[in-house]
């Protein structure tokens, strides 16, 4: 049961709120769908789920368009963002409703769908809940009974919006641990939505990372984090430092820095905006030749991390370092503290000519490489 | 390629159209057409004759002074309502509704037996030489009494949600309780009142009920608007009748859109 | 909003001068919604009694006031109900969907409010009476509209028009499309989404329209007077019969059946008080008595 969604846009007057997004989603996978407020998440999810309609694009599933399946036969379980309870209705209620409004031919007995409820109910953990009304619930208690309700009609896919938006962390941790565990149990295809990176870092089999109505990047959480595919990816995801850069005869020129590295040869001279993690900052008190100068601003330490907050007059600008807490003690840093700054993982993306914008399509990698005998005293 | 998802659309509105059309707008055509019958220079004629004139004057006189009363009375009413606890609260608050739930023939012969001279209360005034019923003053009152919720429950909405901190801004600023009133709540409720305003002085303006029997109906001294169409249509004066009927709805329109922009207007601030 | 009472209790004093301001306010206030529509209501009920109770009774069970009676109902049974459907349709319209000419079509659907009730009489006279567009064709086929119970039916139709829409309108728009939504992604059907999810969350905002359309459909006047033709013992309502008692100076019998109209009025007032005080919350998106 493969989805495909191909070039698909909806327009609300003329904003773009889904501008021009193809994604195919394989079965069984769980796929978040992760990007700031109003960059289009759950306007896709209801198209997924046949509550709106593309301006332009296909939607199929296995070949068949899906478009013109309405809400009521797709069959797709759907958990509101803000759950849509129905709330003159009971928990037991509420779950048996997509059983009981099935037409006579295909409605389960009563006493069939009493015993599939109650399975549910216990499934979700909300054993002696079943006549209670939404509002005697709690958050995450609501959260599961739109779950249960959801899967009740034993959904081929199901799509969560923002399902732990409204709930504390606490409650956040231990119910995204069950979402996934139930998905893997009930072989599910799942989509969610989220604006958590966390969230979807850590649930999710696949990552689409979305901006303003447009997808930035599709991957596994490790290629999300690991390999940004464009600035905004970049800022969005994880810590990182942005530089302003030159390439020039293949060389990075940042500050008053003049870097070798690999991975840009070949690279026209331009401008170009460089990010940098803060683990792939090294310092060291020594004063060495490559490196910028660097003054430790502040330091502190959250668990075994030590997070340093460095001045770089060169660059004009701060960074932000991370590394090791012992290895912050053992190099002594200190607010104040004088320090060489060597960046060995750096990504550059030239700045196009024309746009003056940043241009992921030439983005490069750059390891810079610093004298033998610098990284020998260096370690 | 934008579809309905919720289902009924089509019918719903397809009901609704035919509904209106059938009740509201066909009629209405009706009458605009029949006044047209007569032309610009008829429909002068018709209203510019001296009782329809007298009668306009006096509905629109007493509307406007019935609704200003209301506006200054409902803003107390309302005000005490929602500020203040006072045993029977409740049931003084169910009883601002009376004259929307009272029918208008009911009401006004209960005014009328009331404000006659030998009534409660017209006994109480006679011997002042102040005569209400069958005098314009009697249209007053009846107008008073039938417009007289609206200002009342437009206001006490607005009132209720009113935050107390914004008072309590303005005091610990130093302003005093009628600085307070006068620079601060009274901004924030404006747009209701008018609103309230507005409705009371459309439903003076048209009615009928209430007013004919208090009234006494004399012609060009105490002759309401509707009083006139409907002796136009005793005496088979259709054309006449739409006449005076158009103009009575175009001012009744004027004062739905002066309403709907007020609406608009009070809800700029809500806005975010 | 309990100020008076229960207003900080560390405060020692409260100025005297306060204390009488809000005592005037309160009682200001009071003796106008006394004075002004208390005693009306009371008049009604002493005058209908001043000649004792059996001229009450006796013009009551008059032939002429109990078919004036049975014509109200009557007038109200058709209204009543065109309405509620109406209100509803409209409702599901105007909430669930988008579409051009919407603000446009809820003016239209509170019109009838703002027009008087006479030019509501008057546009059905012009409609279908003798003069009228189609009176012609009606008189041919021998059909009798105006001045008949149909036409008394139509213009009470047009007055409580926009009664149950009102009620609806607001509040299905607060409540947004979410549930219904949720329903047929689970794969109810329209009447499905209607019976089980809209109408329970608006029953009793329903029943206040409902409510509140019956007073005005039994106590109109203006519009059926122009309409009825004032036949007696046909084409009377109860409010047109007490004028044509009040008219042939019969004070007592008018106001005997006024009484029973301004039962109506204290039943009304005082279901929709319940209503509010009961079900308030689910009134809530309604304007009177908010959050
Ligand atoms: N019915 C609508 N009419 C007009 N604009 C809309 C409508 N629905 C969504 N939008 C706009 O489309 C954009 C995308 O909305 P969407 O709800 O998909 O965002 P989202 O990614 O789910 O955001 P959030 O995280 O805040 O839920 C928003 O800018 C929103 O204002
Ligand atoms: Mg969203």
């Amino acid at each position: 049961m493969t989805i495909a969604i191909t070039h698909l846009s909806r327009r609300f007057a003329e904003f773009r709120a889904l501008d021009d997004v193809s994604l195919s989603i394989a079965p069984g996978e769980f796929v978040a769908l992760l990007g700031p407020s109003g960059s289009g998440k759950t306007t896709l999810l209801r198209i997924l789920a046949g509550l709106d309609f593309p301006d332009s694009g296909e939607l199929t599933q296995d070949g068949r368009d899906l478009l013109r399946v309405s809400a009521r036969d797709r069959g797709v379980g759907l958990v509101f963002q803000h759950y849509a309870l129905f709330r003159h209705m009971t928990v037991f209620e509420n779950v048996a409703f997509g059983l009981r409004v099935r037409p006579r031919a295909r409605r389960p007995s009563k006493a069939e769908i009493a015993d599939r409820v109650d399975r549910l109910i216990k499934r979700v953990q909300l054993d002696g809940l079943a006549q209670r009304y939404p509002a005697q619930l709690s958050g995450g208690q609501r959260q599961r009974v739109a779950l249960a309700r959801a899967l009740a009609i034993e959904p081929g896919l199901l799509l969560l919006d923002e399902p732990f938006g409204a709930l504390d962390a606490q409650v956040r941790i231990s119910l995204r641990r069950w979402l996934r565990h139930l998905h893997e149990e009930l072989h599910l295809t799942t989509v969610f939505v989220t604006h958590d990176q966390e969230e979807a870092l850590e649930l999710a089999d696949r990552v689409v990372v979305m901006n303003r109505g447009r997808i930035e990047q599709v991957g596994t959480p490790e290629e999300i984090y690991q390999q940004p595919a464009t600035p905004f990816v970049f800022e969005f995801i994880g810590k990182s430092n942005k530089l302003p850069v030159r390439i020039q005869n293949g060389r990075l020129v940042a500050g008053d820095q003049r870097l070798d590295a690999d991975g840009l040869d070949g690279a026209a001279d331009a401008g170009a905006i460089a990010y940098v993690r803060p683990e792939h900052l090294a310092l060291t008190p020594t004063p060495l030749e490559s490196g910028w100068r660097a003054t430790v601003r502040h330091i502190y330490l959250a668990g075994s991390i030590a997070h340093v907050e460095l001045d770089v007059p060169s660059l004009g600008q701060s960074l932000e370092a991370e590394l090791g807490g012992e290895e912050a003690q053992r190099r002594a840093l200190q607010p104040g503290a004088a320090v060489t700054v060597q960046p060995r993982h750096l990504t550059v993306f030239p700045i196009d000519g024309k746009t003056g914008e940043p241009d992921p399509e030439r983005r490069r990698v750059a390891h810079p490489r610093y004298g033998q005998a610098a990284l020998a005293r260096w370690r | 390629m934008a579809r309905r998802v919720l289902p009924g659309f089509g019918l719903s509105l397809g009901y609704t159209l035919a509904y209106l059309g059938l009740i509201v707008f066909l009629p209405l055509a009706a009458l605009a057409v029949k006044a047209s019958g007569i032309g610009m220079a008829g429909l002068w004629k018709t209203i510019s004759a001296p009782p329809v004139l007298a009668a306009l004057r006096l509905s629109f006189g007493a509307a406007l002074l019935s609704a200003v009363i209301n506006a200054a009375v409902g803003l107390l009413v309302a005000w005490v309502l929602v500020r203040y606890t006072f045993p029977g609260r409740r049931l003084v608050d169910a009883l601002v509704d009376l004259p929307f739930a009272l029918p208008t023939a009911v009401a006004g012969i209960a005014l009328t037996a009331l404000y006659a001279p030998n009534g409660w209360i017209g006994s109480w005034l006679a011997p002042f030489g102040i005569k209400v019923a069958f005098t314009s003053l009697g249209v007053l009152v009846a107008m008073i009494f039938v417009g007289f919720p609206f200002v009342v429950r437009t206001l006490q909405p607005v009132l209720e949600a009113l935050d107390r901190d914004v008072e309590e801004a303005a005091t610990s600023l130093g302003a005093s309780r009628l600085q307070t009133f006068v620079r601060v709540l009274f901004p924030l409720l404006l747009p209701a009142l008018l609103t309230g305003f507005a409705l009371a002085l459309a439903r003076a303006v048209g009615e009928y009920g209430s007013v004919i029997f208090i009234a006494g109906n004399i012609p060009m001294k105490s002759e309401i608007l509707p009083l006139v169409i409907v002796k136009q249509l005793e005496q088979f004066k259709y054309a006449d009748a739409a006449a005076v009927g158009v103009v009575m709805l175009v001012l009744s329109f004027l004062l739905l859109l002066a309403i709907s922009l007020l609406q608009r207007w009070s809800r700029r601030w809500a806005e975010r | 909003m309990a100020a008076v009472v229960s207003a900080a209790p560390l405060r020692r004093h409260r100025p005297i001068g306060r204390r009488l301001v809000h005592g005037l306010l309160i009682g200001v206030a009071l003796g106008f919604l006394l004075l002004f529509l208390l005693l009306p209501l009371a008049a009604v009920f002493v005058e209908a009694l001043r000649k004792g109770l059996g001229t009450y009774v006796a013009a009551i069970v008059h032939p002429e006031a109990l078919a004036a009676i049975e014509l109200t109902l009557l007038v109200a049974v058709i209204a009543v109900p065109l309405n509620t459907v109406f209100g509803v349709a409209a409702a599901w319209a105007m909430t669930h969907f988008d579409f051009r000419g919407k603000a446009l079509l809820g003016a239209l659907i509170d019109l009838p409010f703002s027009v008087s009730p006479v030019v509501s009489g008057l546009i059905y006279v012009l409609l279908f009476g003798a003069q009228g567009w189609f009176g012609p064709w009606l008189q041919a086929h021998d059909i009798k509209l105006i001045f008949a119970v149909p036409g008394l039916v139509l213009a009470t139709i047009f007055v409580t028009l926009p009664f149950v829409a009102r009620e609806l309108i607001p509040l299905m728009q607060a409540q947004g499309s979410d549930e219904e939504e949720a329903a047929r992604v689970l794969g109810a059907s329209g009447w499905q989404i209607f019976f089980r999810v809209t109408l329970p969350n608006i029953r009793w905002a329903l029943l206040y329209g409902v409510l509140l359309c019956n007073a005005r459909a039994m106590g109109e006047f203006g519009a059926v007077s122009v309409v009825s033709g004032h036949i007696r013992g046909l084409t009377n309502t109860l409010p047109l019969h007490v004028e044509i008692l009040y008219n042939d100076y019969n004070y007592a019998g008018a106001f005997a059946v006024a009484s029973l109209l301004a039962l109506l009025a204290l039943v009304t007032l005082c279901l929709k008080t319940f209503l509010e005080w009961r079900y308030g919350s689910e009134l809530a998106a309604r304007a009177p008595r908010g959050h």
